[in-house]
């Protein structure tokens, strides 16, 4: 790693005051003097030894106090400051009796290790794992570059690759905990240096590759994630979180899945399906989530919203199988809910 | 907990829900609420205190560690795998992916199982770090290191200790541990060897005798 100094800071203000860059920002355009923030690490430092950042100052917000707590009410519903670790989130009843996705979505991320490192704004902040973008050889769109390496027909291995929207960058969102906190219809909070908080909806904190390619979320350099927070499920609301990945262990996934519907008795009220591992950002499937509303939960109108989610695909030259892999995930999870 | 049943129940019988105005509201194109515009106005008599720089050059910390509370001059790039193998010679500690993908590097961070290739030493600040080294105590090896030897749990030896310390951690925290319970403990413990099945076995068998 090259060197930078660290800057344990002491409050928002006092971070924001400090930082002048995102790590996207870096990673697109390099510079000599930038500053970035890190909270768990894992995806900066991971940067940083690749020798795809150089940042001059490393800002720590992992110790900034207050933004490490998880509070939920039957009324507001969630809450989780940006700095509690997935380990926190595994392990609190809360979201295990009032958000199941998410709990079963948290339990299938990473290893036990990076769990207890890892915090939940560094983790929907992360950049994806496209092979292509994370190794120095390759200067694609997303890093200025001029091609895309995994797009290739042939010399593209694209097989963990986007299906959906992936006409801009096919890379994948790595955080699979997004899919289903989409899916709960959850909501970032951000303050910016000028001390304005705002709360902006996941679906809209994600940028697609076609509206920035240097970016993955909307977040600015002078910019800070406190808390996500998540409305209270009605009564009769279920969900259910599928990932299926390679190797039982841990992995990345190949496709996962986050369902949540508000029911009457077996009837389908609403559905919220999210899809991940299929684009470039945590997709949600109104195709699904319309074939579903207002109708029974059983298997032939589970299949049809599969195939209604599959109808957008658009599979590159070695992801051809992820499109029955989602039709089977997506049907599964919503006969779970029943 | 009644009560705060019954509090969602009122809520949803509302005409619109909370959860319904905030789908409607990622509808718009600005798609974000202004909640405040001044976070930071708490008390407007506190001033901001600025926090600590260190580096890029060699800084002298004190670490926690394994009991004992070592001095050490390292900068912010050094990695905590790197502190305790180059600077405190404490080698046990296995650097093989240097990604936090194999965990053969783990170590605890105030108890609990941490990459330590993927954090700087500067992270540590006066949490207590335990490493392999740490572990037998007194000149006795753990239970799990016993039963790692007796059910022939190592191969090439890199994952061992990382995986050693994934199964004390978790035969410490849970008195009665299934195959389940093992297997999830020793998830992000990569072995090329294959040896998880004699691990497994090993670490039941050392928390049948512990406990």
């Amino acid at each position: 790693m090259n060197k930078f100094s660290w800057y344990e800071a002491t409050s928002i203000e006092d971070a924001l005051q400090q930082v002048n860059k995102t790590v996207s920002e870096e990673l697109y355009q390099s510079t000599n003097n930038a500053a970035v923030f890190k909270s768990g690490g894992i995806d900066v430092f991971d940067w940083v030894k690749e020798g795809l950042i150089n940042p001059q100052k490393i800002i720590n917000i992992r110790n900034i106090p207050g933004l490490d707590v998880i509070s939920y009410d039957a009324k507001d519903g969630l809450r989780i400051g940006s700095n509690v670790t997935l380990a926190e989130m595994a392990s609190n009843s809360d979201i295990k009796n009032h958000y199941l996705a998410l709990h079963q979505a948290i339990n299938h991320a990473a290893t036990p290790q990076l769990r207890n490192m890892s915090t939940l704004g560094g983790n929907i902040a992360q950049r994806n794992r496209c092979w292509y973008f994370r190794s120095a050889d390759h200067q694609c769109f997303r890093k200025s570059g001029d091609r895309c390496f995994a797009r290739h027909s042939e010399t593209g291995e694209n097989e963990n690759h986007a299906i959906i929207d992936n006409g801009s960058c096919v890379s994948l969102h790595a955080s699979s905990i997004s899919t289903a906190l989409m899916a709960f219809n959850a909501s970032v909070v951000i303050v910016n240096s000028k001390g304005e908080k705002k709360k902006v909806l996941m679906d809209d904190f994600f940028v697609s590759a076609g509206q920035d390619i240097a970016m993955e979320t909307i977040l600015q350099a002078k910019e800070i994630i406190t808390e996500i927070v998540l409305p209270a499920p009605s009564k009769n609301t279920k969900s259910y979180y599928i990932k299926q990945v390679a190797r039982e262990s841990y992995d990345w996934s190949l496709g996962d899945v986050a369902v949540v519907i508000e029911t009457s008795g077996d009837t389908c009220k609403s559905a919220s399906i999210v899809l991940g591992a299929a684009a470039p950002v945590p997709y949600r499937s109104v195709q699904a989530q319309q074939a579903m509303e207002k109708k029974s939960i059983n298997n032939t109108n589970a299949m049809a919203a599969a195939e209604a989610a599959m109808s957008v695909a658009r599979p590159l030259s070695k992801n051809g199988y992820k499109v029955p892999l989602f039709k089977s995930i997506i049907s599964e999870a919503i006969l779970k809910i029943t | 907990m009644e009560d705060k049943k019954q509090g969602a129940d009122s809520n949803s019988k509302k005409g619109i829900s909370r959860r319904s105005f905030i789908r409607g509201a990622g509808l718009s194109t600005a798609g974000s609420v202004l909640l405040t515009t001044n976070a930071f106005a708490f008390g407007s008599e506190e001033k901001l205190t600025a926090g600590k720089e260190f580096g890029p050059g060699a800084t002298t910390i004190q670490m926690k560690i394994n009991g004992m509370v070592e001095s050490l001059s390292v900068e912010p790039r050094t990695t905590l795998a790197a502190a305790l193998r180059d600077h405190l010679e404490l080698t046990g500690t296995k650097v093989v992916c240097d990604r936090g993908s194999c965990s053969a590097c783990t170590v605890y961070l105030d108890g609990k199982p941490v990459n330590s290739c993927m954090m700087s030493v500067f992270d540590v600040g006066d949490k207590e770090i335990t490493t392999i080294e740490g572990i037998a105590k007194n000149g006795e090896l753990h239970p799990v290191q016993e039963a790692f030897i007796e059910h022939d749990a190592s191969q090439c030896g890199y994952c061992t200790p990382g995986m050693v310390m994934s199964c004390v951690h978790l035969v410490e925290n849970n008195t009665n541990p299934t195959l389940d319970d093992v297997k999830n403990a020793t998830r992000g413990n990569l072995c090329r060897c294959g040896t998880h099945p004699h691990v497994f076995k090993a670490t039941l068998a050392a928390a049948n005798k512990t406990n």
